[in-house]
């Protein structure tokens, strides 16, 4: 039995104690190694990058050159300058179905069983796939701002409010993160994760102000569209990067406080996803 | 208490994406070994498991019997104390089956115990120390594979004769549990007996004593496929070789250590 007991000894220090950092750091570990995972697999195939690579850089083009040449902004200022935050918020807001799609596929895979089986914490499985959606995020906020500075496109503000703006943006783009987690795990596999996401996002994306003002809109529509989280996180980044932002004299209470409500938004979502995530693991893994 | 066990299924519970190595150290991190000794654990078990020329490429390419070594490595990552193999050489050829084998001795003789599920009788006859009969859910029996062979009765005795006596069937039926039957134009006799120390012996001397010359003694002992047959009341036929009585394929072995139906559950302990 020698080689066997040498198991205890090859553990790290503190991985058995039950002190808060120890435990702390020993979730962070599992949590790194699934994020690193999730790179490895985007490394395998770098295609799976598309929608937060190539996409972005399309829908930029195709959005501000195509449209952009018939729109007039009600109350001045150029299509460029106002698009490029919405394209921004639109890019994130889509490319979180990867979310959904990966971890469908983890659970639907066999390795999901092998993790069962280790002393890891369950949760970093959830957490490694979202931090990992969230560099991706990261990179395409980076790909969409070099396509629009590339193209004419200036914020109006101080490098720091600039920057604000974008943590917002990917704040945004966190807590759909974790609802399309949520999507992903209460649906039967990847293909339907990939089509119960595109009903609900690529709506959430474009009834908002994020390629046109509300103001054109049927009242009802505007309405759903000013309190669309959405055009809250657009308007929000319109405003702190200094662009052209018409749904600033808009009444309603996201429209006139957008930063504060780009993050309750999240918040929310995040407050509400993030429990649900567990429990739907929980309940996915139960056998 | 998953710190000590392992589990590996029929279906291989690998990162199709990751490389051997890379799948093997990322199990290793995620049972909390540190990563320099993960690295070295994965290389020791991908030299045991023969996968070394294999570690660096992912393991979409590899063949089942290599998913299967690396699966059981897998499980070995941590050195658990015991271990459940469900089914671990289905679907595998005779040279993965044999490589198999040689890896669950091997890891017997470490002073692993090992719980496995098989439908292969001839593979719990062969690794297993203690064996239970799984029939709908119950075990219908458990012992040594000695004990379970001795424990449905039946060994055949077969005498062949140098020439037909008409005596022969009289002095076996004294040994006999049931009818001596009589092939080769009377040189061959058939006779069920019960396994006792110097049957073949006595059975000879009565023989002799009956003036019966014998060129051949033999006792065939039951296979398990007999026992098996036996216990749960089917008949195995040449043609088939599963189980009517047998439920096929699912997962025995469960967190909760429960088994279920349907199978020979095999435990070896050093």
């Amino acid at each position: 039995m020698s080689s066997v007991n040498t198991a205890s000894a090859t553990l790290p220090a503190g991985a058995g104690a039950s002190g808060l950092f120890a435990r702390l750091r020993s979730w962070w570990g599992d949590v790194w190694v699934m994020t690193r995972r999730n790179l490895i697999h985007i490394r395998r195939e770098p295609m799976q990058l598309s929608d937060v690579t190539i996409q972005p850089v399309l829908f930029t083009l195709l959005f501000i050159y195509v449209f952009g040449s018939a729109m007039v902004l009600k109350g001045g200022g150029s299509y460029k300058e106002f698009a490029l935050a919405g394209l921004l918020v639109m890019n994130l807001t889509t490319s979180t179905v990867g979310t959904a799609v990966g971890l469908s596929m983890d659970l639907t895979t066999g390795v999901i069983n092998r993790l069962r089986t280790l002393p890891m914490s369950p949760t970093a499985i959830l957490v490694g796939r979202t931090l990992s959606d969230l560099l991706a995020a990261a990179l395409c906020t980076t790909i969409v701002v070099v396509t629009g500075l590339a193209i004419g496109w200036r914020p109006d503000a101080s490098l720091a409010s600039v920057l604000a703006g974008l943590a917002v943006g990917l704040l945004f783009s966190f807590s759909l993160t974790w609802a399309n987690a949520c999507l992903g795990m209460s649906v039967a596999g990847a293909e339907s994760a990939q089509g119960i996401v595109f009903i609900v996002m690529f709506p959430l994306a474009f009834v908002s102000n994020v390629f046109v003002p509300t103001q054109g809109m049927p009242a009802w529509l505007a309405t759903i569209a000013n309190w669309n989280p959405v055009s809250a996180v657009a308007s929000a980044l319109r405003t702190l990067f200094g662009n052209p932002n018409p749904s600033s004299t808009i009444q309603a209470w996201p429209m006139q406080h957008p930063v504060t409500a780009a993050v309750c938004w999240s918040l929310l979502i995040l407050a509400v996803s993030v429990p649900l995530a567990g429990h739907l693991y929980r309940r996915r893994t139960r056998d | 208490m998953r710190r000590t066990i392992g589990v590996t299924g029929q279906d291989a519970t690998l990162d199709d994406a990751l490389s051997g190595r890379q799948n093997l150290v990322m199990i290793g991190q995620l049972s909390r070994l540190r990563r320099a000794e993960a690295r070295r654990r994965a290389a020791e078990l991908l030299g045991l498991f023969e996968l070394e020329d294999a570690a660096g490429r992912i393991v979409k390419g590899y063949s089942g019997g290599m998913r299967r070594r690396l699966d059981l490595a897998a499980s070995l990552m941590m050195r658990p104390p015991v271990l459940f193999l469900d089914e671990p050489t289905t679907g595998l050829d005779p040279t993965s089956r044999q490589r198999m084998w040689g890896v669950i001795r091997g890891l017997v003789a470490d002073g692993v115990t090992l719980w496995l599920t098989t439908q292969y009788l001839d593979e719990a006859d062969a690794l297993a120390d203690q064996i239970a009969v799984i029939d709908k859910g119950r075990v219908i029996a458990q012992g040594t594979p000695r004990e379970l062979k001795a424990a449905t009765g039946s060994q055949l005795l077969e005498a062949t004769l140098t020439a037909p006596h008409a005596a022969a069937a009289a002095a076996l039926a004294a040994f006999a549990t049931g009818a001596v039957r009589v092939t080769d134009g009377g040189c061959r006799l058939w006779a069920p007996v019960r396994s006792e120390s110097g049957l073949s012996t006595a059975v000879l001397r009565a023989l002799d004593q009956a003036g019966v010359l014998v060129d051949d003694i033999a006792i065939h002992r039951p296979s398990l496929d007999d026992v098996f047959a036996t216990l749960t009341g089917a008949t195995p036929s040449g043609e088939d070789p599963t189980f009517a009585a047998v439920p096929y394929h699912q997962t025995p072995v469960r967190e909760d250590g429960g088994v279920r139906d349907g199978e020979i559950t095999k435990g070896a302990q050093a």
